[in-house]
């Protein structure tokens, strides 16, 4: 029982990665963009994010950089960068019209193309790893929660023992929650993805929606990727773990049924998955093959949505399809 | 100009590629008054109408509201103008309630759903309709989906109602109440354009008439200076005859016989109950009802498409042995030697492949012919030929893809397909919808030869007109049910409607007739 | 008149038929996407301090200017030529089989159990022969699986072939790192015995040969077949297939059976023509640039050929650019990445034209 509250506990962090990348993909999917490219995007968010503080830090002195400003930088940059993906898969798919599920993969190719290149670039320049000094790196693994909250049996190791990230993410996944039900641009922004027809006769920017969803959504996925290489990485860029990272997070989205609050206890329960193996041995297991658990529930778990069909867990029914006025 | 003109069209023209859809049209769309754009399927009514809400941006021309002229570049825009339209496909979300489909799209409204239920009550009380606002669009019937389609569109204060043939799906009564409802509307001064091709309708609901041919605008007329005879030979251009031959076909044979069949669909709804009915050679059995009675899954049941829950459907030989299809596979119906051809409703999505031109689509039946691996093109290349000369498809060539042909000539190549073979059983749904005149009469006749070369046909339709004068027996469906067999040469159109929407009490009848 | 300037400055208009692009314009524009994506790879080239236009000098002479350079070009193509032929299918029934790697993978582990176990025992034909049909047999079960749950619950294949992927990858670094490593420690599978290794036809592997008789298979398959016209109705309409009495789900279950076995196949290739051993690095990401090719050629058979070649070409020339001018490798994802973004758009130039307002319509009608 202790060993599995440890092991809750620790995914906090993993946990986190999997919960932005999740988040962003599903405010995406929710305009109606199937964007398969979020591992290119957690790749991107993954260097850019480290690059930004650490370009931060050359700036201003290792003396004077400020752990909370470098957050900043990291957060902003891996978030631009996502955007910045999201857009161009707008512009291929959303104005150009390109079938969504390549442009997705195009996307994975390149994102993944640019972190390594971006991260072997610095690595030239830079002589050696790039990295930040000890004071950020201990700033971004920060676990800030007071010790009578860390040292609540139980609870207190999940819910208080985790990084801020973790804590953003949570307030992220109830505001998206109440920008769906609650706010007029939610209802529109469902609509864009249920029914393109519907909404641009109702006089709605579809394209506007798209493409903002599809950015801001890309932004929060990168967000994810920075997580991972600043907290669980330590802050230097090791370009082959973050792999399969962004293809979970597409794969928890239809896990999660599309609602951010799912995504919660999701990238929970795959994020300890992720980790299981360094905390519950069980023996005659080789490491490798329990490795692969996850990728392996995964499996299970698609097969049981598909099998149990619900009516309102559905995807956006216009879900990867893409829309022209005068199309009809 | 008069004072009552909201909406003036000048010189509209509207091309899609080569094809003219509206050629330099004119029109004026008056306040307190209903009028009816009439015209043909593909005439070019609801392009034209589309110029006005948003949909579409003319090549040229101008559009004039109250005098002045204005650029409608989206349906915000129209909205702004205070134009509504209401498409003959819904513009709903499926999974949002009534109130939440309403202010879809409002730009200065809050989400205050309770502000929003009050509006529509005011709304459905001054013109007479009733609508729950938290109720989801999946749970609604069809009328009910087009009042909040039409309480939408007086939501946002639409002043020109356009309604892009809104009967289509109605009950004869349903539609009663919809022309009740319109004529209150007219009575308030607001402008209402209905887009339609059925005489019926237009003689009895509106005060002007315009009519659209081939995309050209051949006039208006005042409703009360026509009839149905003068909007007809305006409508298709010379004079036509409104009757469709109906031979008699001597000792008909019964040869499909259905007993108790019910289908279930994945949700568990039953789609059909204990249905049962004969189809003999030699005749066209109608089968009337409003849209999503079972018509669709009673064809596919047939066909082997649509899995049965319980219930027979035997096709019976010549010599007088019977073939059960229930169980059956459309593979295994056809290895046990049953002819069936179907034409589905659904023509791209169903009976072809829209990226494949006519050769591969003749295939579509024959592909399996031979024991090769390869598949033979011979005898569908000159089906293809055959049929592209015969019923005078007009494409390019038979490898162009048929998706890219018109709605007619689509039909052509399906049909044209289907009576290939001359099935002893042929099923059609629907074999004429958004077809013109001339390509209608074209498949009635295709039907009719089928007939009295001795098939069984089934003639799923939607106007009753037709209906009476094409077929020898219509089959009434409601809700899933039979609620009447009967003589269409003696039936009146009254007495389908009436059965089209109550099961009660006629069953027993239509078993013993 | 003021009001006319609101019609929008211009608007999208979809061709449709007697106004379709003339081929030859089609293939400009086609070209012109390349061009403007080779253009556009040359941004991070720049960022590197290379010229670009040396650049891609040096991965065009580092890719074919000698024997030693064209030889691993080709290596490098041949089971990408191959994994792409294996998408082509699914990819035409609409089915997003991403898992060519996985598929490769348990090829290779199938294949690699005989060549551990068999290599010098019995004479070299007979090794690789049951070597090929292992690895056949291998990325056929790895295929089937995903196919046949999308046939029985539609489940979503793009995910489900992808973890397949890691499923495989996972189970070759346990098997590497367990029960075939060589000496403890190494994580390495020992080089196979020489019987295993394919003969060189003109100093290569001659897995080329069965490269580019698989094209011709395949292209037959796809054309001319009755299998190949009902993966081509199935990929246009599920409903219109079942009209026409076809069975959906095993069509789709068999597609994926032959589009894993070619996989396997491209595995076997790897691993008897140049490998000799089984690794997780085995596949170097053979099975998602396929994807790239396999829609880059728009399914053709024989244009496979050329584009296989072209990413070869800019994945081995890469690695001739790191080593003289010190640009990083992974350049090559970044320009195939582009180079597919810009081929998936230019489609819209073909399919749509833009009508400014001011130019009359009769004249593009004309």
């Amino acid at each position: 029982m202790n060993s599995i509250i440890a092991l809750i506990a620790a995914a906090g962090t993993y946990a986190t990665v999997l919960m932005f990348g999740t988040m962003g993909e599903i405010i995406t999917e929710k305009s109606g963009n199937l964007n398969l490219g979020v591992e290119g995007i957690m790749y991107m968010g993954g260097i850019i994010g480290l690059v930004a503080a650490n370009r931060y830090e050359a700036m201003v002195g290792e003396a004077a950089s400020n752990g909370f400003i470098a957050i900043l930088f990291a957060i902003f940059g891996a978030f631009i960068a996502g955007a910045l993906a999201g857009l161009i898969f707008s512009f291929i798919t959303v104005t150009l019209r390109a079938n969504q599920n390549v442009t997705g993969l195009a996307m994975t190719t390149f994102g993944t193309g640019v972190a390594k290149f971006i991260g072997e670039v610095m690595r030239n320049k830079l002589g050696g790893y790039v990295s930040v000094s000890n004071h950020l790196k201990e700033a971004f693994s920060l676990k800030f929660m007071p010790k009578f909250l860390k040292n609540i049996p139980i609870l207190g190791p999940i819910l208080f023992n985790q990084v801020h990230f973790f804590y953003i993410g949570i307030i992220l996944a109830v505001l998206i929650y109440l920008f769906f039900s609650k706010t007029k641009a939610g209802l529109y922004l469902r609509a864009v993805g249920e029914s393109p027809v519907t909404a641009d006769a109702a006089g709605i920017n579809i394209t506007r929606y798209k493409y903002l969803a599809t950015m801001i959504g890309g932004g929060i996925s990168a967000i994810g990727g920075m997580v991972y290489t600043m907290t669980t990485a330590g802050c230097v860029w090791i370009e082959a773990s973050l792999s399969g990272v962004g293809w979970l997070s597409v794969a928890l989205v239809i896990f999660c049924t599309w609602n951010p609050l799912n995504s919660l206890w999701g990238s929970l329960l795959f994020g300890s998955l992720m980790i299981m193996y360094l905390w519950i041995i069980v023996p005659g297991i080789p490491t490798e093959l329990y490795k692969i658990l996850p990728y392996v529930v995964t499996l299970i778990v698609l097969i049981i949505t598909s099998i149990r069909n619900n009516r309102d867990k559905q995807p956006p029914a216009s879900l990867g399809n893409n829309y022209f006025r005068e199309d009809r | 100009m008069q004072e009552n003109c909201a909406i003036e069209l000048k010189n509209i023209r509207k091309t899609f590629g080569f094809v003219v859809a509206n050629d330099e049209i004119n029109l004026k769309i008056n306040r307190g008054e209903i009028l009816c754009l009439l015209g043909e399927n593909g005439s070019g009514k609801t392009t034209l109408m589309n110029m006005l809400s948003g949909i579409y941006q003319p090549d040229s021309g101008e559009i004039f509201k109250d005098g002045e002229q204005v650029a409608i570049r989206s349906p915000r825009d129209a909205y702004g103008l205070g134009i509504g339209m209401i498409h003959q496909h819904y513009h709903l979300v499926d999974v949002f309630t009534a109130a939440q489909n309403i202010i879809l799209g409002l730009e200065n409204e809050k989400m205050d759903l309770g502000a929003v239920n009050d509006k529509v009550k005011d709304i459905c009380d001054r013109y007479g309709f009733h609508v729950d606002p938290k109720m989801k669009v999946y749970d609604m019937s069809v009328s009910q989906k087009q009042t909040i389609e039409i309480v939408k569109v007086l939501y946002r204060g639409a002043e020109i109602l356009i309604l892009d043939e809104p009967t289509a799906v109605l009950t004869p009564q349903e539609t009663d109440k919809l022309f009740a409802v319109l004529r209150n509307m007219k009575k308030d001064n607001k402008a209402i354009v209905l887009i339609t091709h059925k005489l019926a309708e237009v003689l009895d609901v509106s005060d002007k008439v315009a009519i659209l041919r081939k995309g050209k605008y051949i006039g208006t007329v005042n409703t009360k200076e026509a009839t149905a005879q003068s909007l007809t030979d305006m409508m298709v251009g010379r004079a036509v005859t409104l009757n469709i031959d109906r031979p008699v076909y001597d000792n008909p044979k019964d040869r499909l016989e259905i007993k108790g069949l019910t289908v279930v669909d994945n949700e568990g709804i039953n789609k059909l109950t204990d249905v049962s009915f004969t189809a003999r050679t030699g005749e066209i059995l109608g089968v009337a009802g409003i849209a999503g009675s079972g018509q669709k899954e009673l064809l596919e049941a047939i066909t082997g498409l649509y899995p049965v829950k319980s219930g027979s459907i035997a096709f019976l030989n010549d010599d007088g042995s019977r073939n059960e299809l229930v169980g059956k596979t459309p593979m295994q119906i056809r290895q046990a030697g049953v002819g069936m051809g179907f034409v589905p409703e659904d023509r791209l999505g169903m009976g072809l492949v829209g990226s494949m031109g006519m050769t591969n689509n003749m295939m579509l039946r024959s592909w399996r012919n031979g024991r090769s691996i390869f598949f033979n093109k011979k005898a569908p290349q000159s089906l293809a030929d055959r049929v592209w000369k015969d019923l005078e498809v007009v494409t390019p060539s038979t490898e162009f893809p048929v998706r890219r042909m018109s709605g007619g000539n689509i039909q052509k190549v399906l049909v044209g397909r289907e009576i290939a073979s001359s099935p002893p059983v042929l099923l059609t749904a629907y074999a004429v919808r958004g077809l013109d005149i001339n390509t209608s009469y074209t498949i009635y006749n295709l039907l009719t030869e089928q007939k009295m070369n001795g098939a069984a046909v089934m003639y799923v339709g939607e106007e009753l007109d037709v209906l009476l004068q094409l077929c020898d027996r219509i089959l009434v469906l409601c809700g899933g049910k039979v609620s009447g067999i009967v003589d269409a040469r003696t039936v009146t159109k009254e007495q389908i409607g009436l059965l089209m929407t109550s099961v009660e009490g006629n069953t027993k009848e239509a078993k013993d007739e | 008149m003021s009001e006319k300037s609101k019609t929008p400055l211009f608007r999208l208009v979809k061709r449709v038929k007697g106004d379709m692009m003339s081929p030859r314009k089609a293939l400009a524009i086609r070209v012109a996407s390349v061009v403007i994506a080779l253009i556009l790879g040359s941004i991070p080239i720049m960022l590197t301090g290379a010229n670009p236009v040396k650049a891609y000098g040096v991965i065009v002479v580092g890719s074919l200017s000698n024997a030693i350079y064209l030889k691993q070009t080709i290596k490098i193509a041949i089971p990408l030529l191959v994994c792409s032929l294996a998408i082509a299918p699914c990819f035409k029934m609409k089915f997003w089989n991403i898992g060519a790697e996985g598929q490769l993978m348990f090829g290779a582990i199938c294949s690699a159990f005989f060549a551990i176990n068999l290599g010098g025992k019995i004479p070299s034909f007979f090794i690789l022969l049951i070597m090929a049909i292992a690895a056949a047999l291998g990325g056929a079960i790895w295929g089937f699986i995903p196919g046949f749950f999308k046939a029985k619950y539609n489940t979503n294949e793009t995910l489900f072939t992808l973890m397949m992927n890691y499923i495989a990858i996972g189970m070759v670094k346990w098997l590497q790192g367990g029960p075939w490593e060589g000496r403890k420690g190494t994580q390495l599978v020992p080089t196979f015995h020489k019987s295993t290794f394919l003969p060189e036809v003109f100093g290569v592997q001659c897995g080329w040969i069965i490269a580019l008789i698989l094209v011709i298979i395949v292209h037959i398959y796809m054309n001319y077949t009755k299998h190949g016209y009902e993966v081509a109705v199935i990929g246009d309409s599920l409903n219109t297939a079942r009209y026409a009495g076809m069975n959906v789900g095993w069509i789709m279950m068999r597609t994926m059976l032959l589009s894993g076995a070619l996989c396997g196949i491209a595995g076997f290739l790897i691993l008897a023509g140049e490998n000799h051993t089984i690794n997780s690095a085995l596949s170097g990401g053979v099975g998602f640039t396929a994807i790239t090719v396999s829609w880059l050629s728009q399914l053709n058979a024989f244009v496979m050929i050329g584009i296989s070649a072209l990413l070869a070409i800019i994945s081995k020339g890469s690695k001739t650019l790191n080593q003289r001018m010190g640009v990083p490798s992974s350049v090559a994802e970044i320009v195939s990445g582009i180079l597919l973004f810009c081929m998936l758009g230019c489609e819209f130039f073909i399919n749509y034209k833009v009508v400014f307002r001011k130019k009359s319509e009769k004249e593009v009608a004309a």
